[in-house]
């Protein structure tokens, strides 16, 4: 007997705590009518500004929306991982180099912003589109710029690689200019402007701007940036080298030290003590030099059981100039939103980086540029370290060409 | 109470022959409410989890919870199975945090989980399709309206461009109505023979949105003219796909190019020409990754060196830091050192401070030009510590010997401290010297008590990510390696580095595989050292 009394307070004790949790838990999911979440994973920064339209939306269609605050960089892996398992968001925050890879998982579904596709930056627009069809929402751009020391140098753009060390070396400053070279690992996306200077692209891109899987490092070209990296390197000028990582490069720049970096937006905080100018980056090959241009957007996932909702809320919500501005001004990164673009220009170092961004080439987003990062860092590293700059390029050239056939 | 309890009181000894009222009362005792106290909380939240995986159709966390629960309420409300009410929360965990995960790891290391291959077949074809399936370049933006038949069948309705109202279904293609009404927003609001869905309904009742969303309306009979699309329930397009999806013959045809692509048993669609549609999904590949691991030229020299890397950092780390914990320990345990204490609380603090935190330090300090050991130490030479394969794997060995060496401090002062003194006098009465006592007496019963220590050692430092990667993370680069290994990487950090969760390419299958073989390594290390302890204690 004693032992049914024993489970007949054990049930109805547990009952009594699992009606306690409920009543707490559930009402998020069932007090709301409608009964549809949209689930939109975010950043910190675009956070709040998503709220604001979040709020308007709910009000709207009766729909809520939960805002899940993840780190930028966990998104992609994390998206790939758990939309298959049906445990994804319904839209996402990225960016657009992930494009390729997403598609690859099939996570990602196609959008239709209709007319509003002629608000955007056609290079925002661009970056989002993958084989001809348009994944994402684009809201900001990046890209970096040369950055001048105005006391130092002034605010004038030099012309040409040469010419910037000359007047850098002029100036008196420590060092002509400072580069990241992320420490030890290589920084190729910072050192893509000078790359491209010497027509030497990593894939070379067909008729329509669309990165095809040919490798465009490679031949004199490739080989004439390499020998120009190693004369700067350790066993040359000493320009570059692989000392500097990002913090070492902006307090140095920060301290006067040097009279050029190349940087994006995002370190412009971290210049308090020095007047900054920003320009595009000086080519040192002879051809335009052509910065990666970075743009983020907002993705839906393929398994999303509330499209309608979402493309509603990407392209009718997300898609308003306030609602670009809101987002601009969480974080302030060049507007994807062509009006807008135009307004912010008129600070002039938002107006650099805008300029800059009109001599950039987007970051391939096909997922072969996957396998070309590591390699392609850790050989920038060698030939600045003192290794043979043509052997060495040639070898990381051929080893990504055998590791994309796979 | 339970009987067991009461038996448990029944059979303790009596100090006091006249029993007080207190204990003569047989009621349910505190023990009992908190017990159930404790296991109503354990209930409740077993049944939260089991409505939650049964609500979201994981079946196997539910069975296995359900299994476990019955078992919890089993042991804990009977009298019997006494070992078991020890050792089940143990057991449980044991089997939710590491069995299950180690089930799961062996499970991906037999597939091609990865970059391209990311879920099942169905979403892989599904991804086919939305790819596939393209806006016609010059199709005009329709207002549009869900509608509804008597049948119950969805349809929508347009406005076309010369502001007539045309219904369709999926059945039927798009076709012109006389009599209905446009409302304010451009869309139709009524149309005869067919009720308009408001939109908050098509937005807010999951079925309908699937509907709508799975819904295409035919713009003529002629499929190649293409079908009208919503995306958001008030406006419409014509798409056109270009992908089919042929389940029976298991291949996607481009109606476009006529190009077919075959299910191939790698997990994707390819072409005759070797052409592959990007989404694939993941397959059984059996022992292919783990045979990769050894025949994939590139990988499998990398990997070799990151192995003799890996053998050669936890030895060392474990070997000089045990060797220097015991010098200090031996030096701070002679009672003719003064300030003995307080020594040995400095000798503590590399040990206390947070090793991530130090391995960050010591990278800035191992910069070849800012760094400060550099400046110091070799009057500003330009020694590229970080940049060198054999001077970074000194610097990163340096780094771990200094977290670690504190550790062995402690434990050998404890050990030295609680030697048998008797034992020691015998020997030196008997006129052993220091050294002989030391190698005689103290080593070997210093080393029964240190023993498992170390080889717990050994195996953290074989698996010791979070110097390597804070530290230089992994690097240099290997030249040509793939996957960014670099010379001080140690297995661990390898197989993150190719699990691809920073950056790059990734490949779970293949990062699989690589951490069972290192499990099965340090495993059977572990077993063979342990074995040769026993024999230390029979010294």
């Amino acid at each position: 007997m004693r032992k049914y009394l024993g489970l007949g307070a054990l049930a109805l004790a547990s009952s009594l705590i699992l009606a306690g949790c409920a009543g707490g838990g559930d009402s998020e999911t069932t007090d709301d009518a409608s009964g549809a979440t949209l689930t939109i994973w975010t950043d910190e920064e675009r956070s709040q500004a998503i709220t604001d339209a979040a709020a308007a939306f709910e009000e709207e269609t009766g729909t809520k929306i939960e805002l899940v605050q993840k780190n930028f960089e966990d998104i992609r892996a994390d998206f790939i991982a758990q939309v298959p398992t049906g445990e994804g968001p319904d839209i996402t925050v990225g960016a657009h180099d992930w494009l390729g890879a997403l598609v690859a998982a099939g996570v990602v579904d196609t959008i239709d912003l209709g007319d509003k596709a002629g608000e955007f930056e056609q290079v925002a627009i661009d970056a989002m589109t993958y084989d001809g069809q348009l994944y994402a929402l684009p809201y900001s751009l990046e890209t970096i710029a040369l950055i001048q020391n105005t006391a130092l140098v002034g605010e004038d753009a030099p012309a040409t690689w040469d010419d910037m060390i000359q007047k850098g070396l002029a100036s008196g400053a420590e060092r002509p200019l400072v580069i990241s070279t992320n420490g030890e690992t290589g920084d190729g996306y910072t050192m893509y402007g000078f790359q491209t200077s010497f027509g030497a692209p990593v894939f070379v891109q067909d008729d329509t701007g669309s990165y095809t899987t040919e490798v465009g490092m490679g031949g004199a070209n490739g080989e004439a940036f390499a020998t120009w990296l190693g004369a700067n390197g350790s066993a040359g000028t000493g320009y570059i080298s692989t000392t500097v990582d990002y913090d070492i490069n902006n307090e140095l720049f920060n301290s006067g030290k040097a009279a050029y970096t190349v940087q994006g937006p995002w370190a412009i905080s971290s210049y308090t003590d020095v007047d900054v100018a920003v320009n595009p980056i000086p080519s040192a090959g002879g051809e335009t030099a052509a910065p990666f241009v970075g743009v983020q957007g907002f993705y839906v996932s393929s398994e999303s059981k509330n499209a309608l909702l979402a493309q509603d809320f990407l392209v009718n919500y997300l898609g308003t100039e306030d609602a670009q501005r809101a987002l601009y001004e969480a974080d302030p990164r060049i507007p994807a939103w062509s009006s807008l673009a135009e307004e912010v220009s008129s600070d002039p170092i938002i107006a650099g980086f805008v300029e800059s961004s009109k001599n950039g080439v987007p970051m391939p987003s096909i997922p072969e540029m996957g396998s070309v990062w590591d390699l392609w860092n850790a050989a920038e590293t060698q030939i600045i370290n003192g290794a043979d700059p043509v052997a060495t390029w040639n070898k990381m050239v051929t080893d990504l060409e055998a590791a994309i056939a796979g | 109470m339970t009987l067991q309890e009461r038996t448990e009181q029944q059979q303790r000894p009596d100090p006091d022959a006249r029993e007080s009222h207190a204990r003569s009362w047989r009621g349910p005792g505190w023990g009992f409410i908190v017990k159930l106290v404790l296991m109503a909380l354990v209930n409740a939240f077993g049944l939260m989890v089991i409505f939650s995986a049964i609500g979201s159709e994981s079946w196997l966390i539910a069975g296995v919870m359900i299994a476990l629960l019955v078992i919890a309420d089993v042991v804990y409300f009977t009298k019997k199975a006494l070992p078991l009410k020890y050792l089940l929360p143990g057991l449980s965990f044991l089997l939710i945090f590491q069995v299950f995960i180690f089930v799961y790891t062996g499970y991906i290391a037999f597939t091609n989980y990865g970059s391209g291959h990311a879920g099942t077949k169905e979403q892989a074809v599904n991804a086919a399709l939305i790819q596939g399936e393209r806006r016609v370049e010059d199709s005009p933006t329709y207002p549009l309206s869900v509608v509804r038949g008597f049948g119950g069948e969805l349809g929508f309705a347009v406005v076309d461009g010369d502001g007539d109202v045309q219904v369709g279904t999926e059945t039927q293609p798009l076709e012109q109505v006389e009599d209905a009404e446009i409302g304010s927003t451009g869309a139709p609001t009524e149309v005869a023979g067919w009720t308009v869905v408001p939109r908050t309904e098509v937005l807010t009742d999951p079925a309908i949105q699937e509907d709508v969303v799975a819904l295409r309306v035919p713009v003529s009979d002629d499929p190649n003219d293409g079908s009208v699309r919503t995306r958001d329930g008030t406006t419409g397009s014509i798409y056109l796909s270009t992908l089919v999806w042929d389940e029976a013959a298991d291949t996607i045809t481009d109606t476009e190019t006529g190009t077919v692509y075959h299910a191939t048993d790698r997990g994707s669609f390819v072409s005759e020409d070797g052409e592959r549609l990007p989404a694939g999904w993941y397959v059984n590949v059996g022992f292919d990754n783990f045979a990769r691991l050894f025949t994939d030229p590139a990988l499998a020299g990398a990997l070799l060196s990151v192995t003799a890397w890996t053998f050669a950092f936890a030895i060392l780390s474990v070997a000089i830091s045990f060797g220097l914990g015991l010098l200090f320990a031996l030096v701070y345990n002679d009672p003719r050192v003064r300030g003995r204490r307080f020594l040995r609380t400095l000798f503590i603090l590399p040990y206390a401070f947070p090793a991530f935190m130090a391995a960050l330090l010591f990278r800035g300090m191992f910069n070849a030009e800012f760094g400060i050991i550099n400046d110091l130490f070799f009057f500003g030479a330009d020694i590229n510590w970080l940049g060198d394969p054999w001077l970074a794997r000194g610097a990163v060995l340096f780094v771990n010997i200094w977290l670690s060496y504190p550790y062995w401090f402690l434990v050998c002062t404890g050990a030295l401290q609680s030697l048998p003194a008797d034992t020691l006098e015998a020997a030196s009465i008997d006129g052993a010297g220091r050294s002989r006592q030391f190698r005689a007496i103290v080593l070997p019963l210093l080393l029964v008590s240190t023993g498992p220590l170390l080889i717990s050692s050994f195996a953290f430092s074989f698996n010791n990510f979070t110097v390597i990667y804070m530290f230089n993370n992994g690097g240099p680069g290997i030249p040509g390696a793939p996957y960014a290994l670099g010379a001080t990487d140690i297995l661990i950090s390898a197989i993150y580095d190719i699990a691809g969760v920073s950056q790059g390419a990734a490949d779970f299958g293949l990062a699989s595989a690589l951490s069972i073989i290192v499990f099965i390594v340090v495993g059977v290390i572990s077993a063979l050292a342990f074995r040769q302890t026993r024999k230390l204690e029979e010294f």
